[in-house]
C-alpha cells in the first residue's frame, strides 16, 4: 500500500498526453472488437496452402492483397489479428465482470460489517493470493477441455483478489464518513446505504482496478493459450497466434512479432488509460 | 511478539489446509479420473482395473482424508506417469525453479531499487516520467513472448546465450530477466512511494541540519526505511514468481517444478498437479510469514 505524491503542473501536461495515448489505443480495439467482420478484408480461418507465410508490408515481396502477410497455413495474418482482438478483449471484459461481481460483493461485506465477517474475508482473500493461478487455470482447462467459457469461468474465480482489497479498505473508509451516519439516522436500511451511500463513493477506485484486471486477464488469456490450454484452435488468440508461429520464428521472426506486438500494445493502452483515470478520479495507488 | 507469531502460524496452516481441499477438488473436477487415466481406448474392464489399481473406488472422504494424512508426513502419493514418488519428483525439480526464481528478484532488485530511487529523488522530472514510463512498459510486457524474442536476438542472432535447457548459468540468464520482468514495476514504483515518503520526514531535515553528505542520507537514513516494505514485498514477489515460472520454464525448456506441473496436466498426472499446486502455495505462505516476520522485526509499531 504506498501513497503517490500529489501531481503538480508540467507532469499534468505529460499525463494527459499518456491518457489520450491510451484511450486511442482502447479506442481503436473496441472498434476492432466490434465491427471485426466489416474491418477485416479476408476471412480469418480460411486457409491458402499456396500463399504460406507471405511477408508482411514492410518487407521485399510482399503481397499487396495481404498487408501483414499470411500464416503457415495462408491465412491473412491482419484478419487473424483483428479477429484476436475481438477475443481479448472480449476475455478481458467478461473476465473483469465475473471477478468484479465476486470481488466487490466479498470486499464490500467484508469492509463494511467488520468483525467476523471480516476476518473471513481477510482468510479468504489470503488464500487466493496463495495460489498459483497460472497453474490452476491450466489445470482446469487441461482437465475439462479448453473453451472460451470455461477460460472466462475459470480466470473469473480466480481474478477478484485486487478487487476485493481495495472494495474493503475504501469502503472501511467511507463506512464512517458523516453521510453515512446521516443515512443511519435518517433510518436507512444496510442494503439502502450499501447501495446508495457506499458504492456510489468507491465505484472510481473500483473502475481504475478492473483496468487493471482487464489487462491482466487479456494477459493471462495470451499466456495460457499460448501453452495450448487457453482458447481453442482455429480461434485466433494472439496467444494462440504466437504459439502456432513459434516453430518458424527464427526463419520469419515477424509470425511472433505482429501479435506480440499488438498484445503489448492493447495492454499499455488500457494500463495508460487506468493510470488516467486514477490521476483523474483523485484516487490514490493501492495496489502495488 | 510471541502471540504475533503464534497467530500468523494458525492462519498460514488454515490457508495450507483449505488449498489442500481446494486442490483436491480441483483433480476431481473432471468427473471420473479412472476414465481419463485409463484413456480414450480403453474398455470397461481396463477402466475398472485402475479405479481398484489406485484406489479411486473408496468413497472420496475416504480418499481426502487419505491423502491429507499422508501429505502431512511428507507423502505426497505417487505418479501415474513417472511412476516415481511425487516428493522425490519435486524435490528432484525444486531446485531450478529455486535457481530461476532468485535470479528473477535479484535482477529484478537490481534494477527497480536505483530506478526507484533516482525517481525518487528527481520527484516530478523527466527523469521520474521515464522510470514510470519503463514501470509501466514492464507491466504490459507478455513475458511468454518477451522470452522468444530474446531468444531470436540474443540466442539466435548474437549468438551470446545459450536458447534452452539448463547446463551453465548461463541458461538461467534470459530467463532470469524474463522473470524480474513480471516483478520490476510494482518493486520500482513501492521503492520510489517509500523514498519520496521518506526524503519528507523529520529525521532527514534532521540529518540536513546536521550537515550530512547527500549520500549519506540518501542511502543511510532514507532508504533503510524505505527498504522495509520493499524487502517484504521481494519476499512475497518471490512466491509470485515461483508460482509464476510455469509459463518461462516452458518457452526455456527449464525441467523445473513449473514445467512438471505443465507436463503432468498433459497427462491426466493427477498426484503431481495437485501436489505442486500444494507445494507452490505452502512457498507462498511460508514467504508471506517472513515478509510479516521482517517487517514486524525492522519496525516495531506494526507488532
Amino acid at each position: 500500500m504506498s501513497v503517490v505524491s500529489v501531481t503538480t503542473g508540467p507532469r499534468r501536461g505529460w499525463k494527459s498526453v499518456s491518457t489520450w495515448i491510451g484511450a486511442v489505443i482502447v479506442g481503436i480495439a473496441m472498434i476492432c472488437a466490434l465491427f471485426a467482420p466489416l474491418l477485416a478484408p479476408h476471412d480469418p480461418f480460411a486457409q491458402d496452402l499456396g500463399k504460406r507465410l507471405l511477408v508482411p508490408f514492410w518487407m521485399e515481396g510482399t503481397d499487396p492483397a495481404h498487408l501483414l502477410g499470411t500464416d503457415q497455413l495462408g491465412r491473412d495474418y491482419l484478419s487473424r489479428l483483428i479477429y484476436g482482438c475481438r477475443i481479448s478483449m472480449l476475455i478481458g471484459v467478461t473476465v473483469t465482470i465475473v471477478s468484479a461481481v465476486i470481488g466487490i460483493a466479498i470486499g464490500v461485506l467484508g469492509g463494511f460489517l467488520g468483525g467476523r465477517v471480516d476476518d473471513a474475508v481477510l482468510f479468504a482473500i489470503t488464500t487466493r493470493l496463495s495460489i498459483p493461478v497460472v497453474l490452476v487455470a491450466l489445470a482446469v482447462v487441461g482437465l475439462l477441455g479448453s473453451s472460451m467459457h470455461l477460460l472466462v469461468i475459470t480466470l473469473g474465480l480466480l481474478l477478484w483478489d485486487r478487487f476485493a482489497v481495495v472494495a474493503r479498505s475504501t469502503t472501511m473508509q467511507v463506512r464512517n464518513l458523516d453521510f453515512v451516519a446521516a443515512a443511519w439516522c435518517a433510518g436507512c436500511s444496510r442494503f439502502r446505504i450499501l447501495s446508495r451511500e457506499v458504492l456510489p463513493n468507491i465505484a472510481s477506485h473500483l473502475v481504475v482496478v478492473a483496468t487493471l484486471e482487464i489487462a491482466l486477464a487479456i494477459l493471462l488469456e495470451a499466456a495460457l493459450s499460448f501453452l495450448g490450454l487457453g482458447v481453442p484452435p482455429p480461434l485466433p488468440s494472439w496467444g494462440l497466434m504466437i504459439a502456432e508461429a513459434k516453430d518458424y520464428m527464427f526463419f520469419s521472426p515477424w509470425v511472433i512479432v505482429i501479435p506480440g506486438i499488438a498484445l503489448f500494445v492493447l495492454v499499455l493502452g488500457i494500463n495508460l488509460l487506468g493510470d488516467g483515470l486514477r490521476d483523474a478520479f483523485g484516487t490514490h495507488r493501492t495496489d502495488t | 511478539m510471541l502471540q504475533f507469531l503464534v497467530r500468523r502460524l494458525i492462519v498460514a496452516l488454515l490457508v495450507a489446509a483449505t488449498v489442500m481441499t481446494l486442490a483436491f477438488i480441483l483433480t476431481r473436477l473432471s468427473g471420473d479420473l479412472a476414465v481419463s487415466i485409463a484413456g480414450p481406448n480403453a474398455t470397461q474392464e481396463d477402466i475398472e482395473l485402475v479405479r481398484k489399481a489406485y484406489g479411486l473406488d473408496r468413497p472420496l472422504t475416504s480418499q481426502f482424508f487419505d491423502w491429507v494424512g499422508r501429505a502431512v508426513t511428507g507423502d505426497l502419493g505417487e505418479s501415474y506417469f513417472f511412476k516415481a514418488r511425487v516428493s522425490s519428483l519435486i524435490a528432484e525439480r525444486m531446485p531450478i525453479t529455486i535457481t530461476l526464481g532468485l535470479t528473477g528478484l535479484v535482477i529484478a532488485l537490481l534494477v527497480s531499487l536505483p530506478l526507484g530511487i533516482l525517481a525518487a529523488v528527481r520527484e516530478n522530472t523527466t527523469l521520474d516520467r521515464v522510470v514510470q514510463m519503463v514501470a509501466l512498459l514492464g507491466q504490459a510486457m507478455p513475458s511468454f513472448w518477451l522470452g522468444l524474442i530474446l531468444m531470436i536476438t540474443f540466442g539466435l542472432q548474437l549468438g551470446w546465450l545459450p536458447i534452452s535447457g539448463t547446463g551453465s548459468w548461463q541458461h538461467y540468464v534470459m530467463p532470469g530477466i524474463v522473470l524480474a520482468f513480471s516483478a520490476i514495476p510494482a518493486l520500482t514504483r513501492l521503492t520510489r512511494a517509500g523514498m519520496i515518503q521518506a526524503m519528507g520526514s523529520d529525521y532527514i531535515r534532521t540529518a540536513r541540519a546536521k550537515g550530512l553528505s547527500r549520500a549519506s542520507i540518501l542511502l543511510k537514513h532514507a532508504l533503510r526505511n524505505a527498504a522495509i516494505p520493499v524487502v517484504a514485498i521481494a519476499a512475497v514477489q518471490l512466491g509470485f514468481m515461483l508460482g509464476g515460472s510455469i509459463v518461462i520454464e516452458q518457452v526455456f525448456a527449464l525441467h523445473g517444478v513449473g514445467f512438471l506441473a505443465w507436463e503432468s496436466i498433459g497427462k491426466n498426472d493427477f498426484p503431481v498437479v495437485q501436489a505442486v499446486v500444494l507445494v507452490l502455495a505452502v512457498i507462498y505462505v511460508a514467504l508471506t510469514m517472513l515478509a510479516d516476520l521482517m517487517n514486524a522485526v525492522l519496525d516495531p509499531r506494526l507488532r
